[in-house]
């Protein structure tokens, strides 16, 4: 019973950030100096009333209240408005290029989290403090790259997208992971473990795991945020058509019924992964 | 520690210095054009060649240099005092208002950031001068860049809230003013600090983020992540070294100011 009612209050409370978090994204967009502006009232070949049609179609996303309601309400016949730049339903837009985004992001993640786990498991192995300054070193060098640098110096390299986006999450992920190990290994019970001798991989398995499992799960919650964020120049510079190049090119042309649906589907996945990767730890707190 | 923080800070410097007075020297304007040395390599009279406009890059890179390390501080302190505003204050204070801010900075860091300043940059107007669209992109760092501080500085207020020695100044009678002003700035304090310089580097690669998806700083007035714009084309880029100066000098200073202002070392 409290396990369901967990369960509801965080979807609840999920709902209510995603509700909330586009309301503020349309907010800001609305009362942004530039609102309202359209590149196509400049162009010489548009008629007086062509020009007159698009002001019209503009006014109707002045008042961002009433253009949120309407959204929401066309939202619950599944209808999520048409591109203004692309001339398609929103809808269509999405479900293309999301599946291309969850290739790259699944590709992506896996790398990152698998090389972190095992840089990580291998300097707490070895033992070897030249091993994990070493990889220190080259997580902090590639958190010093701009995520659009590493995708400019993919292609470069001939490297595959997901490598780059890999690159940009892999040093967060593996600075979470070292500092979760070494203060694990810094408490009394490991201390004491291995003052009786006992292996690095008995203490690794045994001891520092059970020890961060709980963080290491809200850690890939907060991982896919990260790659969210990263895939937006990852997508732009490899010339993927992912949701991260839908938002770019959207911006660009400030179509605001794109840029409104992108950022539900955004904050909904973001939240949604939070809120599941935080359940998945409480669960196993509990089990334990 | 120490020895890597003077290091760290000696590479800075080392950046610093040499971009401040070389962007007051009126040879280093730029925005000249030499239209007869375009898309050059570095030579005697111009260090670091020049770009597809002939630009000085070495002119370019001085001022993007300065004007990263002048805005970003800006935008750090603008982002740290509302962290303050919105975490610290209601952390202190307790009850239903750092409920409501626990929530409110929740849905900030449940964003993902890149997205958000992507859609608030692109709605800005297509006719701003540069120095205002610099102005402008480094003030939506700020305004948007709170909520890491916020939960930070939330967290340590709290602390400060419920340790002994606020719980005795207060059980004395001790004023509101001079419980703020005497007892919690003082801890709060270096918190700040911190925070602020952590922020720096973070907003230097924000801003060469947006900048390389076009709508960062405007032309011609150019910053860091301006300057990296080059590297968009692969044949630049596997044409000459220098095009790569600019990503050199960014990751130097990133590197050196996170190293110099580690986050474990001062919090």
């Amino acid at each position: 019973m409290t396990c369901w009612r967990e369960i509801l209050t965080r979807l609840l409370m999920a709902a209510v950030t995603v509700i909330v978090g586009v309301f503020f994204s349309a907010v800001l967009v609305r009362y942004a100096p530039g609102f309202g502006t359209d590149e196509r009232q400049l162009d010489a070949r548009l008629s007086g009333e062509s020009i007159e049609a698009i002001r019209r179609e503009m006014a109707g996303e002045q008042n961002v209240a009433a253009y949120f309601v309407d959204a929401v309400q066309k939202l619950k016949q599944g209808d999520l408005g048409t591109s203004r730049a692309f001339h398609r339903p929103v809808r269509d837009l999405l479900t293309e290029r999301g599946w291309v985004t969850i290739h790259l992001l699944g590709a992506g993640l896996g790398v990152a989290w698998a090389a972190a786990i095992l840089v990580v498991m291998a300097s707490w192995l070895s033992g070897s403090a030249a091993l994990a300054r070493t990889s220190s070193l080259g997580s902090g060098m590639l958190l010093c790259l701009p995520a659009g640098a590493i995708a400019l110096l993919l292609i470069v390299a001939d490297g595959p997208a997901c490598l780059a986006l890999a690159l940009v999450v892999y040093p967060k992920i593996y600075r979470y992971l070292t500092n979760l190990v070494v203060s694990a290994g810094r408490t009394p019970h490991v201390l004491a473990a291995r003052a009786k001798g006992i292996s690095n991989a008995r203490l690794l398995a045994w001891h520092v795991v059970p020890a961060i499992r709980r963080e290491v799960v809200a850690l890939t919650g907060v991982s896919l945020g990260m790659a969210l964020s990263a895939a937006i120049p990852v997508e732009a510079f490899c010339g993927i058509p992912g949701i991260g190049q839908l938002a770019w090119q959207a911006a660009l042309a400030r179509d605001v019924p794109v840029l409104t649906m992108v950022s539900l589907v955004v904050i909904a996945s973001t939240v949604l992964a939070n809120s599941g990767a935080d359940l998945l730890a409480d669960q196993s707190r509990h089990a334990t | 520690m120490k020895a890597i923080r003077i290091f760290a800070l000696s590479i800075a410097s080392l950046i610093v210095l040499p971009a401040t007075v070389g962007s007051l020297l009126p040879e280093y304007d730029y925005s000249r054009q030499d239209r007869t040395n375009i898309s050059t390599g570095a030579s005697s009279e111009h260090w670091l060649g020049t770009d597809a406009l002939g630009r000085d890059r070495l002119a370019r890179l001085f001022h993007g240099t300065r004007v990263s390390l002048t805005l970003a501080p800006a935008a750090a302190v603008l982002s740290v005092f509302l962290a303050l505003a919105i975490g610290a204050a209601p952390g202190f204070v307790g009850g239903a208002s750092e409920r409501l801010a626990k929530r409110l900075i929740d849905l900030m860091l449940s964003v993902p950031w890149l997205f958000l300043l992507l859609i608030v940059r692109a709605s800005l107007p297509l006719d701003l001068s540069p120095m205002v669209s610099a102005m402008v992109t480094f003030s939506i760092l700020g305004l948007l860049g709170w909520g890491v501080p916020a939960r930070i500085l939330m967290a340590r207020s709290r602390e400060i809230r419920e340790s002994e020695f606020v719980l005795l100044a207060r059980a004395s009678g001790v004023s509101r003013w001079r419980l703020l002003s005497a007892h919690v700035a003082p801890n709060l304090g270096t918190v700040l600090l911190a925070q602020f310089w952590i922020a720096v580097p973070v907003y230097i690669l924000a801003e060469a983020n947006l900048s390389l998806l076009g709508l960062g700083v405007s032309e011609p007035m150019p910053s860091l992540g301006s300057l990296l714009r080059e590297m968009e084309s692969v044949l630049t880029l596997r044409g000459d070294i220098c095009n790569f100066v600019a990503l050199v000098v960014l990751v130097l200073l990133v590197g050196s100011l996170q190293l110099a202002f580690n986050s474990s070392e001062v919090n």
